[in-house]
């Protein structure tokens, strides 16, 4: 089935992208992440230009994490309070990632930023959830994963709040922290920031892990909302058409994804998402040292 | 014709032709193939003579940046660059032989007869091996894009009289006018020339996207917001009562 993507230019096997959006779809009801960091990096080896892969998927994240987000707030998984506090401060983010984005630009160097964030981000949140996971499969510190504590730096914060569906009571300035980071990283690297998110939710913030996977789809809901409206006014890439393709397969994936999440083992889970991270973190490491397929890059002036 | 013959003109007419003069890029566009034919008058009547046919067809020129990944510490990086001022979207050659068989490398040069002699404009001052060096990586690069190519064996010409050419157009085609410019060469220089244009363009609800995403940056990109919104809650309430 060829379809012709106006703002890409190309026409594409329309199965294969809902195929594409469905894999993201079921990742991102399962871990709640929004599968960008899957997206981005297929459509461009699918031949879609780079900007507009990196926008269209953040618009696709959109639609995959409402779905999620409905199916999570049913069973109560989301703190609203706290995903809230994340938005505003992932905005604020999204918008220094920005300025960063075109500075790396123009100095050439934004592939290169973009691969070594890949990898560091990804292998060193890879490892760490996997080690985790794996020493509570084996029943090892089952007990000191139960009973989870915040980061020491978040208890020095001043101006606390209570954060009911977290079961916190912590300043409101270190989820915005958060926030910022994520968002700053969601610009630069066409991704949602669940992947980020989930674990310093869980081990940064110390929040409860049943809401994790809801706040953080809430969280990434409204950022990549904010991508999008700044990719619309700014790059101008994203392709309707690619999105309405890609969110076919997600939603759906979506729903199957968060089922899953409901029956399975979080501990199980947690290393199935570990074991894909530091697989793609160790794709993009070979990519920075092998010699790459294509030398020579053509920007538009 | 007449008038010609009794002007006393010696070279012969060319007269080009191209299949379609529109290409609509609309859903389901695949690309398409374009005919590029037409026909050698020789006005003195001669037909035994033989003509050589070099068809060039070009898409909209853009100025780039081209930049070159070397290793730096075992990492890829980006480091050198370089600017043309104008790189053409598309640029396809067909010929009835070889063009070194055809003309000289001086004249292949000044016709751009071939995907090595496009004048790409760079500008700058770097010396002329690294100029050059820049010049095949990006054409290389265009041409596994599909968009540089070049058969030396794309004409037919039937009698002397006839030839005709066919040249694909990818998928991947910018929009905008292309130049088919036809050459009719003996004894290795150029009797004739003739030029035809095709006007490649989006239409219909692609051509509206465009449009749209342009002109209304804030209201497109609601639109897709809501889209996304839309089809994320409705696929939610569905599964909900399944």
């Amino acid at each position: 089935m060829d379809v012709y993507l106006p703002i890409a230019n190309l026409s594409v096997n329309g199965l294969w992208i809902v195929a594409l959006g469905a894999i993201t779809g079921v990742l991102s009801g399962l871990f709640g992440v929004g599968g960008g960091f899957l997206t981005t990096p297929l459509l461009i080896f699918y031949g879609i230009p780079p900007t507009v892969a990196a926008a269209s998927a953040s618009t696709q994240v959109t639609g995959a994490s409402v779905s999620g987000v409905v199916a999570h707030s049913k069973r109560k998984g989301v703190d609203y309070r706290m995903g809230t506090v994340m938005v505003g401060g992932g905005i604020i983010g999204a918008g220094i990632g920005a300025l960063l984005f075109r500075f790396f630009r123009s100095i050439g160097q934004i592939d290169v930023v973009i691969s070594s964030l890949y990898v560091i981000l990804l292998g060193s949140i890879g490892i760490l959830m996997a080690k985790e996971s794996i020493q509570v499969l084996r029943g090892k510190s089952g007990q000191q994963a139960a009973r989870r504590r915040h980061h020491p730096l978040v208890a020095n914060l001043p101006w606390r709040w209570r954060f009911y569906g977290s079961g916190l009571y912590i300043s409101p300035l270190a989820p915005a922290i958060v926030g910022v980071g994520v968002g700053i990283l969601t610009m630069l690297m066409g991704v949602g920031g669940g992947f980020i998110l989930v674990p310093a939710m869980l081990y940064i913030l110390g929040m409860s892990a049943n809401v994790v996977v809801g706040t953080s789809l809430y969280n990434i809901l409204f950022v990549t909302i904010a991508t999008t409206l700044m990719h619309s006014l700014t790059t101008r890439a994203v392709d309707i058409v690619l999105v309405a393709l890609l969110l076919v397969g997600s939603v759906t994936g979506a729903q199957f994804g968060s089922r899953l999440a409901v029956r399975a083992k979080p501990e199980l889970l947690r290393l199935v998402l570990a074991t894909i991270v530091l697989l793609i973190a160790f794709r993009m490491l070979l990519g920075l040292f092998y010699q790459p397929d294509e030398i020579y890059t053509v920007y538009p002036l | 014709m007449a008038a010609l013959m009794l002007s006393g003109q010696r070279d012969p007419l060319l007269v080009p032709e191209v299949s379609q003069h529109e290409v609509q890029v609309r859903q389901g566009f695949t690309g398409t193939e374009l005919l590029l034919f037409g026909a050698v008058l020789d006005p003195a009547g001669r037909t035994g003579q033989g003509y050589d046919i070099v068809v060039v067809l070009k898409g909209p020129s853009e100025p780039v940046r081209l930049r070159e990944k070397e290793r730096f510490a075992g990492v890829w990086v980006n480091a050198q660059s370089t600017d043309f001022r104008s790189v053409p979207s598309f640029f396809a050659v067909a010929a009835s032989r070889p063009v070194s068989e055809i003309v000289d490398e001086k004249t292949a040069a000044i016709y751009e007869f071939g995907t090595g002699y496009i004048q790409l404009s760079p500008s700058g001052s770097i010396n002329p091996a690294e100029q050059l060096r820049f010049s095949e990586g990006l054409v290389d690069l265009k041409q596994r894009q599909r968009l540089y190519k070049q058969d030396m064996s794309g004409v037919q010409i039937s009698q002397n009289v006839l030839y005709q050419a066919r040249i694909s157009l990818p998928s991947n085609v910018t929009t905008g006018t292309y130049t088919a410019e036809t050459f009719a060469v003996t004894d290795g220089r150029v009797i004739a020339s003739a030029e035809a244009t095709v006007e490649v363009r989006k239409v219909g609800f692609e051509r509206f996207v465009e449009v749209s995403a342009n002109r209304w940056g804030l209201a497109y990109g609601l639109i897709a917001v809501f889209l996304s919104v839309g089809m994320g809650w409705g696929a939610g309430r569905l599964f909900a009562r399944l």
